[in-house]
């Protein structure tokens, strides 16, 4: 792999890392609830992100799925908290 | 892997523009979370990352790897498009659950609408201030 290539990636990978870490400010001191699922939400998907570009610099598939994965739980736990909050219980 | 030397330049300097810019959209997007000040500001800049940014690096996985390998590789695209489908749906979750939260708090929020299409009870009369999801909270 190039020195232009490997130089983006760990530019991006730097980017999605800092966004995390501002997310998870966000997390800690958010004032309400829905504030902590969003930054929640938000992390899910740059960790996504990380390991997407991860499959790109390591040249594997196995990081693809995961990363669909991650995704499809981030999902999936988001809007289980969020009806949460608007029901007070998931699974009616 | 073995052919990794071989990538043109004409397709690594797309690809890196493209990365750098997803970082940059989703740093911006992190940013936008953290400074904005009301919730229903916050809810706008996550969608800079789950949209643009991850078509940016979907698109820059895909050029590169389909420039690597021996054929093109496009699965890449099924998060982006999954995205689309379940970004939606949690952001007006979310958003109900706020609006719900805050005329709960009794904050000023606009007032529930009179139940007409879509709701799941419609016994309450038009103007009652029992707010749809709500009354058998615990």
């Amino acid at each position: 792999m190039s020195t232009l290539m490997i130089a983006a990636i760990f530019f991006a990978l730097s980017c999605y890392a800092l966004a995390l870490a501002v997310s998870l400010f966000r997390l800690f001191h958010g004032p309400a609830a829905q504030d902590r699922i969003q930054a929640l939400d938000y992390m899910y998907i740059n960790g996504m992100l990380m390991i997407l570009v991860l499959g790109l610099r390591y040249t594997s598939d196995v990081f693809f799925e995961a990363a669909l994965l991650v995704a499809l739980f981030g999902f999936v736990g988001s809007s289980a908290m969020a009806k949460f909050l608007l029901r007070g219980e998931i699974i009616e | 892997m073995s052919s990794s030397g071989l990538v043109p330049l004409w397709v690594q300097i797309p690809a890196a523009l493209l990365l750098v810019s997803s970082g940059l959209l989703a740093l911006t997007g992190a940013v936008g979370v953290l400074r904005l000040k009301d919730f229903f500001q916050r809810m706008h800049p996550p969608a800079l990352g789950a949209t643009l940014g991850t078509w940016c690096a979907c698109a820059a996985s895909m050029i590169y790897l389909s420039a690597t390998g021996s054929q093109p590789v496009i699965h890449t695209w099924l998060i982006p498009i999954f995205l689309a489908l379940t970004m939606p749906v949690t952001t007006l979750l979310l958003a109900r659950a706020a609006l719900f939260r805050r005329r709960q708090a009794g904050a000023n929020v606009p007032p529930p609408q009179s139940r007409g299409t879509g709701s799941r009870r419609t016994a309450h009369a038009a103007g009652s201030i029992i707010v749809d999801p709500g009354d058998d909270l615990p």
